[in-house]
């Protein structure tokens, strides 16, 4: 089992943002969160990834508990995540942005940095060219200079990934990949999911409200509502669900 | 492809060419080194030097400001604290500790043992910026500077609000120069290094920077001591150029000065830090002879050019841009030569299939 989340359950002051939240994620899988907002959904990849502390209950990944540590130490774990809203280094070039998020696989000592001696130079070298080849993989490479904030909207979504690509994950967290697109972009983004998840041998999570994406490529679903799973199983099994449509769509509906 | 030297025309393509010539820079550096050293042994008029030491004085403390302020995006008004603690260590060890026929052969070992010392209360800024951001980082370094100045009026021993009068001259135009140089230099090389990039990433998104495996708290460490060293330097230089402080001259108009020129110069730019500290060093001498007996008048001025800038331009002259030569060719070209590298890869491939 790859990642093992059990009775987890966070509150913010006396709000219970996310509880008795289970999860047992196995070695490849896709599966899916959804659920309406507010739900919870973006709280537990903070809880995953350190962002927040969990109130209770435990988060290990292959056996390593994952509470109580710090994000950077998670993600050399090999978790990734994007975010919601794009969080980009904005005043920084296409090719920073990646080569920012390989600092963990980057080993010099200070010193070395000062004065550009002993392995500095190899590994910088080393690290450029794993950020382009990985531009290049995901079609970035020919706005590796421009400034991150100046690409179009599409491109840094797909920059976002990139850059969580470049930490080397195992896991990756996807908080609503398809936010702001049309049912053409969201097509392209499924095969791109579908691409990625090969290529670089990923187990994904991912968070939609996009039900065409999330019934397209999701293995498996929860839904959450008010910070409680109200519902898991297989996407057909999730569409007729009671509990689903009223969270959903409001009690009564038929 | 169309070559390079094509794409530009009229000045702009001189410019471009003379970009190319990045081997100029350090040629230039050389220059500059035997020219101060020309200056010094020829005995060149003393106030026009002592300018010229000020000037190299204030890029080390804007370049190291610019470290945190700019290219870390905190807000640190305790950069004349740090310098406090490097001008009395160094005056303490070449007045007191240092006998006095060695002191000119000491003063490198002096600067950096002061700049060392001042890199240890680095740490102490370094730690509470862990928890505090923005405003109330700098509320947490103005205190630091509250601190060290009122510390140094109350002990005796060192003077207390007297100072230490009677230091030698041992900042002259050369030394300050090689020091001034070396401050660049490393600092140039700390920005373009991992952690360099950390420390820029931290300024954009410091919650982002954290998941993508930097490790914040190392580069927020590793950046403060840095600054607060080369402030420590700076201080030692002033102090052996000055040959008298007191706690009054480092007060937060001094802290103020350095923002100033950090600010005016451009944030995170190592040729802004550089074009700063020198327009304002040259303003305020100017300013000198103009006023005349309305000195008190630079106060008001000063603050006016402050308040123009964060209007008009906010980031500075150099805001967050960097001049060419000063970017390694590694980073400069990376993209470019890859390109070219993937290109010729692909090509020798497509050779081998032919055959």
């Amino acid at each position: 089992m790859l990642l093992q989340c059990k009775n987890v359950t966070h509150y913010f002051g006396g709000l219970c943002a996310v509880s008795d939240f289970n999860l047992d994620l196995q070695q490849g899988e896709l599966i899916g969160i959804i659920g309406p907002n507010g739900a919870g959904k973006t709280t537990i990849f903070n809880l995953i990834t350190g962002v927040y502390k969990a109130t209770q209950g435990s988060i290990q990944l292959e056996g390593h508990e994952l509470v109580g540590l710090r994000s950077n130490r998670i993600t050399d774990l090999g978790i990734a995540r994007t975010f919601q809203n794009i969080r980009l280094f904005q005043e920084l070039s296409v090719l920073d942005n990646v080569r920012i998020a390989n600092y963990g696989q980057i080993h010099y000592n200070p010193m070395n940095a000062f004065f550009h001696v002993g392995r500095f130079a190899k590994e910088e070298q080393r690290t450029i060219d794993e950020a382009m080849q990985l531009l290049d993989d995901l079609k970035l490479a020919d706005v590796a200079d421009e400034t991150s904030k100046n690409l179009p909207y599409g491109q840094q979504r797909r920059l976002e990934i990139a850059r969580a690509l470049a930490t080397h994950p195992r896991l990756l967290l996807l908080d609503e990949p398809a936010a702001g697109m049309n049912p053409n972009e969201i097509m392209t983004l499924m095969d791109f999911i579908q691409w990625i998840r090969q290529e670089f041998k990923l187990t994904i999570i991912l968070i939609e409200h996009q039900m065409r994406l999330v019934m397209g490529i999701c293995e498996r679903l929860k839904v959450l509502d008010f910070g409680a799973t109200i519902a898991e199983g297989l996407p057909y099994e999730i569409q007729n669900n009671p509990k689903v449509l009223e969270a959903y769509l409001g009690e009564g509906a038929e | 492809m169309t070559s390079k030297t094509n794409r530009f025309q009229g000045p702009r393509a001189s410019w471009e060419a003379l970009m190319a010539k990045r081997w100029l820079l350090p040629v230039i550096i050389a220059l500059g080194f035997i020219l101060s050293l020309a200056l010094h042994l020829g005995s060149f008029n003393a106030y026009y030097q002592l300018t010229l030491i000020y000037i190299c004085i204030n890029v080390i403390l804007t370049v190291s400001l610019n470290l945190v302020n700019g290219y870390m995006g905190e807000f640190s008004v305790g950069h004349a604290g740090f310098m406090a603690v490097g001008a009395y260590t160094g005056a303490l060890l070449s007045t007191r500790v240092w006998p006095v026929e060695l002191n000119p052969f000491l003063f490198p070992v002096t600067i950096i043992i002061a700049g060392l010392v001042t890199a240890l209360f680095g740490l102490i800024v370094a730690v509470p910026s862990f928890k505090t951001r923005g405003d109330y980082l700098a509320i947490v370094t103005l205190a630091f500077l509250f601190i060290v100045k009122s510390a140094i009026e109350n002990i005796e021993l060192i003077g207390g609000p007297r100072g230490i009068p009677g230091i030698y001259k041992l900042s002259n135009l050369p030394w300050s120069y090689v020091w001034m140089v070396i401050a660049l230099w490393v600092t140039r090389n700390f920005v373009y290094s991992n952690y360099g990039r950390g420390v820029l990433s931290i300024r954009e998104d410091e919650i982002a920077s954290d998941l993508m495996s930097v490790r914040t708290r190392q580069v927020k460490l590793l950046a403060f001591v840095l600054s607060a060293f080369f402030a420590g330097v700076a201080g030692a230089l002033f102090a052996h150029a000055l040959q008298f402080i007191s706690p009054r001259v480092f007060d937060i108009v001094k802290s103020t000065d350095i923002l100033i020129m950090v600010y005016l110069g451009g944030i995170g730019s190592i040729a802004g830090s550089i074009l700063g500290a020198t327009v304002f060093t040259v303003l305020l001498e100017v300013l000198r002879e103009i006023l005349g007996p309305f000195q008190t008048w630079r106060y008001v001025l000063m603050p006016l050019v402050l308040i123009f800038l964060m209007i008009y331009r906010p980031r500075g002259i150099m805001g967050l841009r960097e001049f060419r030569w000063f970017i390694p060719a590694r980073d400069l070209f990376a993209s470019q030569r890859w390109r070219s590298k993937a290109e010729a890869k692909k090509k020798e491939a497509a050779d081998a299939a032919a055959v």
